[in-house]
């Protein structure tokens, strides 16, 4: 298989059939996928889990995506955990929030699966 | 016995010495202060302005009657009336001209349009010119009078009217002189004038009320006698030409106003406003008791006299002709008063007018360095005032000689009653209208005046005196428009009412029509303010200024004017005021407006502004570059308001574009969010279509459970993405109005029973729906299939989102004032007090996601309600989720 076997990845997303899309994307890819639907409390389980890689969604209840990666940008363990934002918002104005945050890697929904593989490949190196 | 000529002189020497005597008393009664009480009563007030009653009415009036019958009442009603019904106004012109030491009507006129020279001067010819006919009357009645003495004295033959005329001229004028100018007073009043006028009042009234007693009972046989003689007589016959009375009514009132003589004793020498309040009613007693016995005199005369007697002489020639030489002497010393105290209050006012306002200005410009440096003014002053009433007495006496005494006494007078009414219009403007300016009045007076002299002066002069015949039938340059008696086609008229008419009307439409076109100065402003409002007691605003070193100077000017002793006396007053007592006072604005007000009561308004100007200000300021500064000013301050109102008016602009603007980058962020979320609506379901189309595409076997799953996903948001476009559109159409409603009959139980039919359809929970309430049957007229789709999206809701255990939703009808309630309230946990009002928005989503909403159900829902005339709200207090739909009766 491919060389991203064995890494972990915390996708956190709302919409059920859009993470149904991407944990079997991702699990087919070796990865093992945990799944979050709030943003409140998405920085904490993150600290927690200590994965490989982020997938973020911007509009999620509780707190946005841009709050959350404002979050992990500002501890320092996390400050170079790499973070791939998805967002159905696709305005430049968006994209610019999200790079002065601190993202790693910036995708308009809806993405092509093969993309999103090969970003994530990058993002950690692999 | 036949009274002798010589008789008759001696008479009247002894008469006029006797006035004399009583003037002189007054007057020393006055400065010493005694006798008050008659010296200002309000009966010699009255009787003084008995004036109005000169010899043209004491003979005039019985000619008068027998030429034209009872016309000649009109020249007493037109007085009568304004003395008892326009009263406040005359008590406004009074209050002006003693608030501003007003002298004549030429310094009333000049004073209002801001002490405005030229017109003082314009009046003061128009004055003069108006007035010398009727001294001319005068001059004539005396000689008239005498010539029917001597016509009955066999002593002397040789009697001649033109040197005889001549003789009563100079007797007059040396009469008047030395009644009216042997001192300048301050104010111009003439006590001992005043109350020799009122004991000539009492005379001709009880000579003629005397004549008149001895004709109804000495020669008629008594008073039915009398009116049997009247109602036999074509005189009694009640004929009246409408448009002649109402003119001479009209004449007479406004000559009463404006006769330079009138002005003088009912403004100049008034002592107190509240005598008009008695004179209101004696003064027209007066007259009543003046006319009681024209008529009979007149029908009398006209039975006993030989054909072709002078009816204008009855009075005096029916009791000579019976013998009564007596009385007919002492009548003839009734017309005699009348003549003398006319000429005498004529003359002087128009000397006073003269003086002030043509001799004085010419005197100040004519000596250089002005007022401070002239000798004294006063000699100035009564020279030109004794020369001036001998120049007008003179002129009378050449109108006399020209007219060749002709035509009837009443016919004169009115020539010179519509010559002074032309001032009407400027006067009574001047003290009512504060729109009324200088050019305004220069301009009617000017129109009214020419109109005056051309078809009524003139014309006076006889036929091919003056106006050539072929200019009273051709007209002027042979236009026939302008005929003296027909002017601009105006025909069949009576002259005098031709004359009245168009000089009245025309010298009015001018005024107004230039003082609405022309501008007033500041002065005029002023002066037209406190004229008008001369009842609000406004002080003056305008101020002088001065310096302590300029008081002596004041003070030579004023002992020149006012006489060292009277000089002396307003100057100590004013010092005491300021408390300085025994020094020159301190030349303060108040003192220096006081001292003009003073200086203008013997010279004038504009003369004594004038000359106060020249010592206050200096030479090196006039009065006219002050008024320029102040016009400029005046200017400049509108200017800067009209800039003031513009910039304010910018203000308002700047602040209503920014408001717009403002609303704008709104509506322009509302317009982002929206296409935002529309974006982030539209993309969601096509993320997973994309994604789980490549799985289907791209991965090698997938087990068949797996490929119908994904295939269903695909399916599911391919409906939810339909949905979502259809809903906007719905929306879109609701939003614009452009939705067509298709109104049908049904019940609203219909509505509901389709409504949860395919809520329940659609799947989802069991949701146990229950109806109440009695109003299912109700009848109602609406789009029925936009109400199902409220009731639908309500019940659909309440499937989705209620969370209790055993979900469960009760739906009431009922019938209000309000209309159709139908209230949908579900077991749920209710919707936060903040969200209530936002939930009814666009993309507005309570709580959690939702897969299967956009959030714009109850948008829509309330976008029909209120296209149907109903609305939707949030039901509060119902112990779970509650909505109310409100349908209006049909």
């Amino acid at each position: 298989m491919d060389q991203a076997t064995g890494k972990h990845v915390v996708l956190v997303e709302d919409e059920l059939n859009i993470i149904e899309a991407i944990r079997f994307l991702l699990s087919r890819d070796g990865w093992r996928v945990d799944t979050h639907s709030n943003g409140a409390d998405a920085a904490q389980i993150i600290r927690a889990a200590r994965p490989d890689l982020v997938v973020l969604d911007v509009m999620l209840p509780g707190k946005s995506g841009f709050d959350v990666l404002a979050e992990l940008r500002g501890d320092p363990e996390l400050r170079h955990l790499p973070v791939l934002m998805l967002t159905a918002r696709g305005q430049a104005r968006d994209r610019e929030m999200a790079e002065a945050a601190g993202v790693s890697r910036f995708m308009t929904k809806p993405f092509s699966n093969s993309e999103v593989l090969s970003a994530v490949r990058e993002l950690v190196g692999a | 016995m036949m009274a002798s000529l010589n008789t008759l002189v001696l008479v009247c020497l002894g008469y006029v010495a006797f006035l004399f005597a009583v003037a002189f008393a007054a007057e020393r009664a006055g400065k010493q202060g005694r006798a008050g009480w008659l010296l200002h009563s309000p009966l010699v007030y009255t009787l003084s302005l008995s004036i109005y009653c000169t010899a043209w009415t004491f003979y005039g009036a019985v000619g008068y009657a027998a030429r034209s019958g009872l016309e000649y009442v009109t020249i007493y009603l037109g007085p009568s009336l304004v003395m008892i019904a326009w009263w406040w106004g005359l008590r406004r012109l009074v209050r002006i001209g003693r608030s501003h030491k007003v002298t004549s009507v030429a310094d009333l006129i000049s004073s209002r349009y801001g002490k405005s020279n030229s017109l003082a001067i314009v009046v003061t010819l128009m004055a003069v010119i108006g007035v010398t006919p009727y001294i001319a009357l005068q001059l004539q009645s005396v000689t008239l009078s005498l010539s029917i003495f001597a016509g009955s004295d066999p002593g002397n033959p040789g009697f001649e009217t033109s040197s005889a005329a001549l003789w009563v001229a100079a007797g007059l004028a040396l009469f008047t002189v030395l009644f009216g100018t042997r001192n300048l007073n301050v104010n111009e009043r003439h006590h001992g004038v005043v109350i020799a006028v009122a004991v000539e009042a009492v005379v001709k009234l009880v000579a003629l009320l005397a004549v008149g007693v001895f004709v109804v009972w000495g020669l008629a046989g008594g008073l039915a006698q009398t009116m049997a003689r009247i109602d036999a007589s074509a005189i009694g016959a009640w004929q009246i030409a409408g448009n002649r009375w109402a003119s001479l009514t009209f004449l007479s009132a406004a000559a009463f106003l404006c006769l330079p003589r009138m002005f003088q004793v009912m403004v100049v020498e008034n002592d107190d406003e509240r005598h008009l309040q008695i004179a209101s009613w004696a003064f027209p007693l007066y007259l009543l008791l003046m006319s009681l016995f024209v008529v009979p005199i007149a029908v009398v005369g006209l039975d006993l006299m030989p054909a072709g007697s002078n009816p204008d002489l009855f009075v005096l020639s029916l009791p000579l002709s019976q013998g009564q030489s007596g009385l007919a002497m002492f009548s003839f010393l009734g017309g005699f008063s009348s003549a003398t105290s006319m000429v005498i209050v004529a003359t002087l006012a128009l000397s006073t007018m003269v003086s002030n306002h043509v001799v004085m200005p010419i005197f100040l410009a004519v000596r250089s360095g002005g007022a401070s440096q002239s000798g004294d003014v006063r000699d100035v002053v009564l020279m030109s005032r004794r020369l001036t009433i001998l120049g007008i007495i003179a002129m009378g006496y050449v109108y006399y000689r020209v007219s060749g005494g002709s035509g009837a006494l009443a016919a004169i007078g009115l020539i010179s009653f519509a010559g002074v009414a032309q001032f009407l219009p400027a006067m009574l403007g001047g003290i009512f209208w504060r729109g009324a300016t200088r050019l305004g009045a220069l301009a009617g007076l000017g129109t009214g005046f020419a109109l005056w002299v051309y078809t009524m002066l003139l014309p006076s002069f006889g036929p091919e005196t003056v106006l050539s015949n072929q200019i009273f039938e051709r007209g002027l340059f042979g236009l026939g428009g302008l005929r003296p008696h027909a002017l601009f086609g105006l025909e069949g008229l009576d002259p005098v009412v031709h004359a009245v008419f168009w000089s009245m009307t025309l010298n009015t439409i001018v005024f107004v029509a230039v003082s609405l076109a022309t501008f007033p100065r500041p002065l005029e402003r002023l002066q037209g303010a406190q004229f008008v409002n001369v009842f609000d007691h406004t002080p003056q605003a305008r101020g002088w200024s001065a310096t302590a070193a300029q008081s002596e100077d004041l003070m030579i000017m004023a002992q020149r004017i006012l006489g060292s002793r009277d000089a002396q006396a307003v100057f100590a007053q004013e010092a005491a005021r300021q408390g300085i007592a025994g020094h020159l006072p301190e030349p303060t604005p108040d003192f220096l407006r006081r001292l003009e007000r003073e200086l203008a009561g013997s010279v004038g308004a504009a003369t004594a502004h004038a000359m106060i100007g020249q010592i206050a200000q200096g030479s090196a300021v006039s009065v006219q570059d002050l008024m320029a500064v102040a016009d400029e000013s005046a200017q400049m301050l509108e200017y800067s308001n009209q800039l003031e109102a513009k910039s304010k008016e910018l203000s308002e602009t700047a602040a209503q574009l920014r408001l717009a603007n403002d609303k704008l980058t709104q509506i322009s962020r509302q317009k982002d969010a929206f296409l935002s979320q529309i974006s982030h609506e539209l993309r969601t379901p096509m993320t997973s279509i994309r994604s789980f189309s490549e799985i289907l595409r791209d991965t090698q076997g997938l087990d068949a459970a797996d490929q119908k799953k994904y295939a269903s996903i695909i399916h599911v948001e391919a409906i939810r993405l339909t949905r979502l476009l259809d809903d906007l559109l719905d929306l879109s159409v609701l939003e614009n109005g452009q939705v067509i409603l298709n109104l049908e009959e049904g019940t609203l139980g219909q509505v509901l029973d389709q409504a949860i039919t395919t809520a329940k359809a659609g799947g989802g929970t069991a949701l146990g729906i229950t109806c109440e309430g009695g109003g299912q049957q109700t009848p109602v007229r609406t789009d029925l299939d936009r109400l199902g789709q409220v009731f639908l999206n309500l019940i659909t809701n309440a499937q989705k989102y209620c969370a209790a255990d055993q979900p469960a939703l009760r739906i009431h009808v009922a019938q209000t004032d309000q209309g159709h309630i139908v209230d949908f309230i579900d077991n749920g946990s209710g919707v936060p007090a903040e969200s209530r009002t936002m939930m009814f928005e666009k993309f507005s989503r309570i709580g959690a996601h939702s897969s299967d909403g956009a959030g714009l159900g109850l948008a829509i829902c309330r976008e029909i309600m209120t296209r149907l005339g109903g609305q939707i709200d949030y039901l509060d207090g119902t112990g779970g989720t509650g909505f109310r739909v409100t349908l209006p009766r049909a």
